[in-house]
């Protein structure tokens, strides 16, 4: 049993019993990041190279510090201060820095498909680490470890994934992984924030928030990207955090022992009360933590020989 | 690696295999073992043991069932995955499937009795030896195996050993345990 892959940009293509393999991975990991001394040699001599075109603390931070209790070497790579500013293309910013040995690039791009455009145009391996609004693979299968730590069943789950799922590369990722793994996923959100066709990826569609949280034992809340919103896709702000804001209130509707969960950061009294998410159904903080083990995981399937 | 062992039944009935420890066999010499890591260390003091996945971790809880009989102290017991701690790890085409490390206990100032089924390159003690080394500063490691086959490429020595089997390189050693579903037995296969 092993990944049989060469990159990782999606959830569509792996099968319930591959993301199965990543999560028992991840489990080994778990343990190593407990230790005193958090590093293992798995990976020495490698390189692993984060090429974000995005801001980003958290997914980069957890990449480099994933990559480095693996022993790997890490380079950090930001647009701003690179030669992109002056007009070279991703393929041609990737080809060089595979020339000097790369064997993993983590990349995050505003544009949807550019991990699959650069992972056909370079021999290393690619994980994509978040690409406009087509998916967030290493951040859905973070959640489902933390859901499958927290001892829920996959088989019959009922998830809520509340907010912006039209702009929402993790609601794609975790709609694929959830339902393949046997979850039964709603979205729910404004019409303006649903997009068409979502039902084909077999998520239930709720434009009431009171009525999709009924019975679920999984929130997932998603952030409201207010520096993306070019159009106005809601009235104000005040008004959606009235119809869709996660309040401890709503949070009872829920199974109880439900969970809340939320990719970061987290606009406090917007999508989510701060009560609710200093509460002890939160697992936010938790889902940070697991995410350095499972993209150890990750790094490590990803890092057999050529 | 020694570890890796096959244990599909269908690839057995195909190859020759001569039988060389059969159940009466492997427990006396856990027995003898037992008594010799008590003699050697004088009794359970700051003892602990640690099986190496998966063999190893039968034959360790074995000998603390065999210590507790003689000495009615249950030591402490840990399981260690090596994988991440290979030397062909970047040689190779696919990872190997992990599993969990487990010593739930502080192993520094310890005496720790590592245990292996078969003892053959000395490449998977190297790496034992190097994870257990990250888990702390033990006081001691010694290292008890039920089979010691030769061919080492490492100058690894076993403390305790339950029977020297020469072997040819092209040769396999399987050791069956009860624990994995099979009869007590360790036999040797041709190819």
């Amino acid at each position: 049993m092993s990944l049989k892959r060469k990159d990782l940009l999606s959830l569509a293509p792996l099968s319930a019993d591959d993301i199965k393999l990543i999560l028992e991975t991840a489990d080994s990991f778990k343990e190593v990041t407990g230790r005193e001394i958090k590093k293992v040699p798995a990976l020495r001599g490698r390189t692993v190279v984060n090429l974000f075109f995005e801001p980003s603390t958290r997914t980069r931070t957890s990449f480099e510090l994933a990559a480095k209790r693996l022993s790997a070497d890490v380079i950090n790579f930001s647009p701003s201060s690179s030669s992109v500013v002056k007009g070279e293309t991703l393929l041609d910013t990737a080809r060089n820095i595979e020339a000097m040995q790369a064997d993993i690039i983590v990349l995050r791009h505003p544009s949807a498909g550019a991990a699959e455009a650069l992972a056909r145009g370079v021999k290393s391996s690619v994980i994509n680490a978040g690409d406009g609004w087509h998916e967030h693979p290493t951040q859905a299968l973070l959640d489902l470890y933390t859901i499958r730590e927290r001892g829920l069943p996959f088989e019959g789950l009922r998830v809520a994934i509340v907010g912006d799922v039209a702009h929402s590369r993790v609601a794609r990722s975790n709609i694929h992984a959830l339902s393949k793994l046997g979850a039964e996923v709603r979205v729910v959100g404004p019409p303006t924030m649903m997009p068409w066709g979502i039902d084909k990826l077999g998520a239930g569609v709720y434009y009431n928030l009171d009525e999709a949280l009924r019975g679920v034992q999984v929130i997932m809340m998603l952030r409201l990207q207010l520096e993306r919103q070019g159009r106005a896709l809601f009235p104000t702000i005040r008004e959606y955090a009235r119809l869709y804001g996660l309040t401890a209130e709503r949070v009872k509707l829920a199974d109880p022992g439900a969970i809340v969960m939320h990719p970061g950061p987290i606009n406090r009294g917007v999508e989510i009360a701060p009560e609710v998410a200093d509460s002890l159904s939160s697992v936010i903080l938790d889902q940070v933590a697991n995410g350095v083990a499972v993209r150890m995981g990750i790094l490590y399937l990803m890092s057999g020989a050529s | 690696m020694p570890g890796i062992l096959m244990t599909m039944s269908a690839q057995h009935d195909r190859q020759q295999e001569r039988l060389v420890m059969e159940s009466g066999d492997i427990a006396r010499a856990m027995t003898r073992i037992a008594h010799e890591i008590l003699e050697r260390n004088k009794g359970v003091k700051d003892l602990a043991l640690v099986g190496i996945r998966t063999g190893g971790v039968h034959l360790a809880h074995r000998l603390v069932r065999r210590i507790h009989d003689i000495e009615g102290v249950t030591v402490p017991i840990g399981e260690l995955d090596i994988t991440l701690y290979r030397d062909d790890l970047a040689l190779r085409k696919e990872q190997p499937v992990l599993r969990k490390t487990s010593v739930p206990f502080d192993i520094s100032d310890k005496i720790i009795v590592l245990v292996d089924d078969v003892l053959f390159t000395g490449r998977t003690i190297r790496a034992a030896m190097d994870g257990l080394i990250d888990l702390g500063r033990p006081a001691e490691i010694q290292l008890a195996v039920l089979v010691d086959r030769g061919h080492r490429q490492l100058p690894i020595k076993a403390t305790y050993i339950g029977k020297n089997i020469p072997t040819s390189r092209e040769e396999q050693i399987q050791v069956l345990l009860e624990e994995a579903g099979e009869d007590d037995r360790v036999v040797i296969l041709k190819a």
